[in-house]
């Protein structure tokens, strides 16, 4: 962001950087940033919150007032949330296929409501809803021990597979949950936490590792922190 | 380091920065950056109500009919003032993606934008948007010497005056 900030300067443009990372920002120097400490992958703060958003803007343009370079810092932070949030599961439906398959089925109708809500899925980067399920049973089979290049998965790009989950849990997660709107990381915590797709995943994730499977292939699988 | 925290109940608490967040601000406040000599300063030569805005977002957002952001994709796409239907196509998994999904004005502000032209404190909201995809290589050249520049004669051609840049 600040890269372009530069670029565009130059060309002409009067920018405003919306920084989500104080040091970074520092040390690039674009012209005018407001650092906001706010969950990361929500630069204006509050979703569904007009009037939030509207004094984010308000101060962002503010600096425009500034006849030189300028990095303000807006006065509220915003924590993202790291405990899981409030979501039920469908129970168990089939008990001979694996846990995340199963799971994957159920939530199904959950996942189209979303998307007939949305109008727009996330999911299809490299498999469609309907290959969810599948690519699911292929990780619970590395992690119970399968090679990841003797059983394929629908996709070989990993990393797509994986997005592709993570969209349909997700989307399908927020269609079902009511109470309050999660805060950052609430609903990945509970991606990661209790579903038995997150468990699967993370364990599959093991396995790549222990198999030897290129870095890129497992580690970008889950955030890094996890 | 403690800062003071708005909790959701609006309550105000010091608290120490922990979990995720915390351990990526940590991670990016190590990461070489481009530094770039004699930086650019364009003032803006209009009141804010008479300027055109354009948002520019790394956040990979693209249209279902668009061409799909590659791992290390330094192009952009461009984005119809009236389009809503959106996808964030970014490869991190190490931020939130929900808030996108729950409203994508908490990434790319494009309501709150024609809701401050429609009032005046902007002049316009410009015809078109547009969207990198944030992992970009360590020295973003292609960005620094080709897309970027190339985004800037869009926005230029565009008459639009200031650009809003949000990152995820």
């Amino acid at each position: 962001m600040s890269t372009l900030a530069h670029v565009f300067e130059a060309a002409g443009l009067s920018t405003i950087v919306l920084a989500s990372m104080k040091e970074v920002a520092e040390k690039m120097a674009p012209p005018r940033t407001l650092y906001c400490e706010f969950p990361l992958g929500r630069p204006l703060g509050l979703p569904g919150d007009a009037e939030f958003q509207t004094d984010v803007l308000t101060r962002a343009f503010a600096l425009l007032d500034a006849s030189e370079p300028i990095l303000e810092t807006h006065p509220e932070v915003i924590e993202s949330e790291e405990a899981p949030m409030s979501c039920s599961i469908p129970p168990r439906f089939d008990a001979s296929l694996p846990p995340a398959v199963d799971e994957a089925q159920g939530l199904r109708a959950a996942y189209d409501r979303a998307v007939e809500a949305r109008g727009v899925t996330a999911v299809g980067r490299s498999i469609d809803a309907d290959t969810v399920a599948d690519a699911l049973g292929v990780l619970d089979q590395w992690a119970n021990g399968a090679s990841w290049q003797e059983v394929a998965l629908p996709d070989q790009n990993i990393l797509a597979v994986g997005h592709d989950i993570r969209a349909y849990y997700t989307e399908a997660a927020l269609e079902l949950a009511s109470g309050p709107t999660p805060g950052g990381r609430a609903v990945e915590a509970w991606f990661w936490e209790e579903t038995e797709a997150g468990k699967t995943m993370m364990a599959a994730r093991g396995a790549l590792k222990e198999q030897e499977a290129p870095f890129p292939f497992w580690f970008y699988l889950a955030p890094a922190h996890r | 380091m403690l800062r003071f925290v708005y909790r959701a109940n609006g309550s105000q608490v010091m608290a120490e920065a922990t979990g995720g967040d915390a351990a990526m601000r940590a991670f990016g406040a190590t990461q070489e950056v481009p530094v770039f000599d004699d930086p650019a300063f364009t003032a803006l030569g209009k009141p804010l109500s008479e300027a055109r805005v354009a948002i520019v977002t790394s956040a990979a957002l693209h249209r279902p009919d668009q061409e799909r952001y590659a791992t290390g994709d330094t192009g952009f796409r461009a984005l119809e003032r009236a389009d809503r239907n959106l996808v964030m196509g970014h490869w991190s998994p190490n931020f939130d993606h929900t808030g996108f999904q729950i409203d994508l004005n908490v990434v790319y502000p494009i309501d709150r934008l024609e809701e401050l032209a429609a009032s005046g404190v902007i002049g316009d909201v410009a015809p078109r948007h547009f969207a990198f995809a944030g992992n970009q290589p360590d020295t973003v050249s292609e960005v620094r010497l080709d897309t970027g520049p190339a985004c800037a004669n869009e926005l230029l051609a565009d008459a639009v005056d200031v650009v809003l840049l949000t990152p995820v």
